[in-house]
């Protein structure tokens, strides 16, 4: 569900319009709201709160019963439900691997994609330290 | 009276409108848009977003837009917004070890692994305004390289195995962790609390307060051990789905400091640590940040308080931008009733005054 947590809610409704979708409902109707953040101090030591990010959530149930549930930060509520919708859609047996093929493993090979050219263009920023070597005499 | 209350909603409402007015500036000028603050001005929305304590991309440049790019008003209005929304709960710590690290320098050792990342900096640029940008320049696309897949540990981490730093302190079972935006502060602090206030705390008076340790004002002779910035994921324990779903991502940058040696008859010396955390790219926020975290342990490490920046409740009292900024500005509304009580007291003091002061003739004359 990482991978739908970090695409564009007008990139996931775009795939699911090519599922012929099962009745559903909201069991959560969308709306945002804040989570606190937490660090560790020092990194890893014990937590502290270091501010708040807006976050978005839904929960959708489907006719055959399973229920969805969508989280993602910012102040879309849209986006929460197509989140939840897919990870219901994702445990039922008739959408499963259809949503899984269409929907989730394009979106991700698109977000890894995006991460491979960030690490490349981070790559070339790397320094490489050598010493200079000291004339004898 | 009410006339003039009437006066005053009238002159209030022409200001504002003003105000847009003068918000909008030239209006043969193109109107600035929201992408493009968030986009083009990216390091005042980072810096909104850490001191407005709101991680919201959108919300900050709102705020920059609608403040005219003053920063601090920008986030004296998000602190607002946050104010009416429902909180949810509180995520998992975020993993900064994991961070797909976009920066990543070190001070101390040249040769991390992982390596030193110089990524997207001012660093090593010459300060010299540049002409070119003013109009219509294009940006050649970046470099790439192969990447590399060694994993980049904390350095204190590295440092840590060997026992040469002390370790991060840990939470007890049971402990709940501080929240200043829930619970009046009260002194002395823990350090989750001190953490959190520095993290939403003024970079100008981090800056300062670090600064002042580093001339002598609680000297602890930092190093940068390290300094990274890039995404980390976050993950929400959700009471309706019974586990940790993930949220995205947020960009963060961390500090760690590593700082001046303690020891005792039965532990061996190591040095200590001041940390920084904050949203965005914001280096100097965080190390200034790491600076004060470490002086303010001044107590804990059995050092002398002497300094401003290791005095917990003057720090802790005087970091927050939105308060000082309410106070410091609230001398300039009305205080009519206030001035005139004071004017009646310098008026009879004065009167006293030239009583007293009189020439003798007049006195005599007087009586």
């Amino acid at each position: 569900m990482a991978v739908l947590a970090h695409a564009e809610a007008g990139e996931i409704a775009a795939r699911l319009r090519a599922i012929p979708l099962p009745r559903h409902e909201d069991l959560r109707a969308p709306e945002h709201g804040l989570v606190m953040l937490r660090g560790r101090v020092g990194g890893d030591g014990a937590p502290f709160n270091l501010g708040e990010a807006t976050v978005s959530r839904a929960a959708v149930r489907l006719a055959s019963g399973e229920v969805g549930f969508g989280y993602t930060l910012g102040r879309e509520p849209e986006k929460a439900r197509l989140i939840a919708l897919c990870d219901a859609l994702v445990q039922s047996r008739e959408f499963g691997s259809l949503v899984e093929r269409d929907i989730i493993a394009p979106l991700r090979e698109q977000l890894m994609t995006r991460r491979k050219q960030a690490a490349a263009e981070t790559a070339a920023t790397k320094v490489d330290f050598y010493t200079m070597v000291r004339g004898e005499g | 009276m009410y006339v003039a209350v009437k006066g005053g909603e009238r002159a209030i409402e022409n200001a504002h409108r003003l105000l847009a007015d003068a918000r909008r500036g030239d209006r043969s000028v193109p109107e600035v848009t929201l992408d493009q603050i968030s986009e083009q001005l990216g390091l005042a929305v980072d810096r909104v977003m850490s001191e407005g304590s709101l991680y919201d991309r959108e919300l900050a440049a709102l705020a920059i837009k609608q403040a005219r790019g003053d920063l601090i008003e920008a986030i004296f209005l998000v602190r607002a917004f946050r104010a009416t929304l429902p909180r949810f709960g509180a995520s998992e710590p975020v993993d900064t070890g994991a961070m797909r690290v976009q920066r990543r320098v070190s001070s101390t050792f040249k040769d991390i692994p992982g390596g030193q990342i110089l990524g997207p900096t001012f660093d090593y640029t010459h300060r010299l305004l540049d002409p070119a940008l003013a109009e219509g320049f294009v940006p050649e696309a970046p470099a790439v390289a192969e990447p590399s897949t060694a994993p980049t540990p904390r350095v204190t981490d590295i440092l840590g195995r060997d026992g040469l730093i002390e370790p991060s302190p840990q939470a007890e079972a049971g402990d709940s962790v501080g929240d200043l935006t829930r619970e009046p502060l009260n002194f002395p602090a823990d350090r989750d609390l001190r953490l959190q206030n520095l993290a939403r705390g003024d970079e100008g008076f981090l800056l300062a307060m670090g600064y002042s340790t580093q001339r002598g004002y609680g000297r602890n002779h930092p190093f940068a051990g390290e300094i990274r910035f890039g995404e980390v994921e976050v993950e929400f324990s959700a009471e309706d789905v019974g586990f940790a779903v993930p949220l995205g991502a947020i960009e963060l940058t961390e500090c760690q400091m590593v700082n001046q040696f303690k020891g005792s008859a039965t532990e061996a010396p190591c040095f200590t640590r001041g940390y920084g955390l904050a949203f965005g790219q914001s280096e100097r926020k965080t190390m200034s940040m790491a600076l004060v975290d470490r002086a303010l342990r001044a107590r804990e490490l059995g050092e002398e308080v002497r300094a401003p920046a290791q005095d917990e409740e003057f720090v802790m009292s005087h970091s927050d931008n939105v308060q000082a900024t309410g106070f410091v500005e609230h001398l300039k509304l009305p205080h009519y009733v206030d001035f005139q009580s004071e004017l009646g007291l310098l008026r009879k003091l004065r009167q006293e005054f030239a009583e007293t002061n009189a020439p003798d003739a007049l006195k005599e004359a007087a009586e």
